[in-house]
């Protein structure tokens, strides 16, 4: 590992101020991912800016009924919070899905969004890849890319986001709030990360010394009924190979409307926009529900061993928007 | 200069060796320690090589396995994981003071008496693990296998004792008695 210099900063401003003006400086959150990258000598940073004891680690119910929660907040803390479990479970779920027990106490939610692909290539210094090195060459595309992306890949790079949380969080219309050296402004989570393009190795919009300070989930009063469901190689503590998040709002047996979100497909959370617009109006059947995830995946484009993620992400689709048209039938029928 | 000091050197960035060292004062099983580390140093490393708690285990060295589990503030980390520059002012528990000295705390004498181990490499973190999982339950925090999100309380079942120790792996498959173990203490009411 690169020797490198610590700093606490005083506050945000600081924080930032630090940050853009060294190059080889980077934020420190939780440390799951970035500790374990500079072990393996993938992240190499001159001076690590610990944003740990910030006061950004509170959970707030916003005057409209939606979350803001600050940045530092851990995953644990932000998985039992009473509203997130019953105002928005497919939020709960997506955390509780992800890592183990102890990484869910260490990982903070800005930590989450900003963490890095797992894919082998880009952990391996001794393997070209165009995200850690621009211009070396993709090793994934031809080698082992079973667990890697489908939807908006390019030449350079087909990595995926590793996260959860973040495919509940499009699902949910969240909106990022980040300090830049200009100053805060707001970003919608959709626009925060990047897909791959020419420049795999720029992941966020933010510009050089951005810090995610929160993220605000507006209200959704059907996403009561939501859930987040991710399909592994193992039943616990492993990367998904698909998921899925979901919310239904129902009128009788129609689809209102919908929120549906994809993850492990793309190199970001995949917001499954056509899909939602194909069930708008439409009958809440396991058919509609084919038909439309049929037509999100038709741009589709898998490699040699990722193929399966398509019928994958159907099935998951198909099954989880079926559960929760149960679920509203039971909860309408349920008299106290 | 020698090729070693100049490699060292490159290394450091040319920068001086204070700016790469820091002094942190950490309460580790109540006593508080006063270290001075390389930056790069893990609270695993600092726990092993300087404090002399050998306890607590180096497994993956990635946050894969959970041999390195300690309590953090009262929660369950991977010690590997974290920065021991990070730790001024923190308070970490490690297995050597999960019960007072010369006694056993009830999950070891479960684990003793389950024989919820072979090699017993994992068991310190299997330990610390349970300690803070029990603690979390108490709490009424749900899992990923939790049916109802909203309830106050979740029954420790075999399932969910599974899923909330997914963080701990177990080479020598001891499971069926490291899941038995852990039940018998959460059904006598989760000792702490």
């Amino acid at each position: 590992m690169r020797a490198f210099r610590y700093h606490r900063p005083r506050d945000i401003a600081e924080a930032v101020a630090v940050v853009a003006a060294e190059p080889d400086a980077t934020y420190l959150g939780g440390g799951t991912n970035l500790v374990d990258l500079m072990k393996l000598g993938v992240a190499r940073p001159g001076l690590l800016v610990d944003v740990t004891r910030l006061p950004l680690d509170t959970i707030g119910t916003l005057p409209d009924g939606g979350l803001r929660i600050g940045a530092t907040v851990r995953n644990s803390d932000l998985a039992a919070d009473l509203t997130v479990r019953r105002d928005f479970p497919m939020l709960a779920r997506a955390l509780l899905a992800g890592a183990s027990g102890q990484l869910r106490n260490m990982a903070t939610v800005g930590g989450n969004l900003l963490q890095r692909t797992r894919c082998l290539y880009f952990q391996d210094v001794t393997k070209p890849c165009n995200k850690r090195e621009p211009g070396a060459g993709c090793a994934a595309r031809e080698g082992q890319h079973r667990d890697l992306a489908i939807l908006g890949t390019s030449d350079a790079c087909v990595a995926t986001h590793p996260s959860d949380l973040a495919v509940a969080l499009a699902a949910l219309d969240a909106v990022v709030e980040v300090q830049e050296p200009a100053g805060p402004r707001d970003i919608p989570l959709a626009e925060l990360l990047r897909l791959p393009g020419d420049e795999p190795d720029r992941e966020t919009t933010m510009v050089r010394g951005g810090l995610v300070t929160a993220v605000r989930v507006p209200p959704l009063p059907y996403a009561r009924v939501s859930t987040y469901r991710k399909a592994r190689d193992r039943a616990s503590f492993a990367f998904a190979a698909g998921s899925v998040a979901a919310a239904v709002g129902l009128d009788d047996g129609t689809v209102r409307d919908v929120r549906l979100a994809f993850g492990a497909v793309a190199h970001r959370p995949w917001r499954a926009y056509v899909a939602e617009d194909a069930l708008r109006g439409q009958p809440a059947t396991p058919e509609s529900f084919g038909r439309a995830a049929d037509a999100e995946l038709a741009a589709a484009q898998p490699l040699r061993d990722n193929g399966f993620k398509v019928p994958l992400v159907r099935n998951l689709t198909v099954a989880t928007l079926t559960d929760l048209v149960d679920s509203h039938r039971r909860a309408a029928a349920w008299v106290p | 200069m020698t090729d070693v000091a100049a490699g060292a050197a490159a290394a450091r960035g040319g920068l001086p060796d204070r700016d790469l060292r820091s002094r942190v004062a950490v309460r580790v099983n109540d006593d508080v320690r006063q270290l001075d580390l390389d930056n790069r140093t893990t609270l695993l490393d600092a726990l092993r090589e300087q404090v002399g708690l050998t306890g607590t285990k180096k497994g993956c060295d990635h946050g894969q396995c959970g041999a390195c589990t300690v309590l953090l503030d009262g929660r369950r980390v991977q010690s590997c994981l974290v920065l021991a520059v990070t730790l001024d002012g923190a308070e970490v528990v490690t297995v050597e003071d999960l019960a007072p000295a010369g006694d056993l705390h009830p999950l070891q004498s479960r684990f003793l008496e389950r024989d919820a181990y072979q090699c017993g490499y994992c068991t310190p973190g299997q330990l610390c693990s349970a300690t803070g999982m029990l603690a979390e339950a108490r709490r009424g925090w749900p899992s990923a296998v939790t049916t109802d999100l909203v309830a106050d309380r979740t029954a420790l079942t075999d399932a969910e004792i599974r899923e909330r120790m997914s963080g701990n792996l177990c080479r020598c498959a001891a499971y069926p008695n490291i899941v038995a173990a852990i039940r018998d203490v959460a059904a006598a009411g989760g000792a702490a």
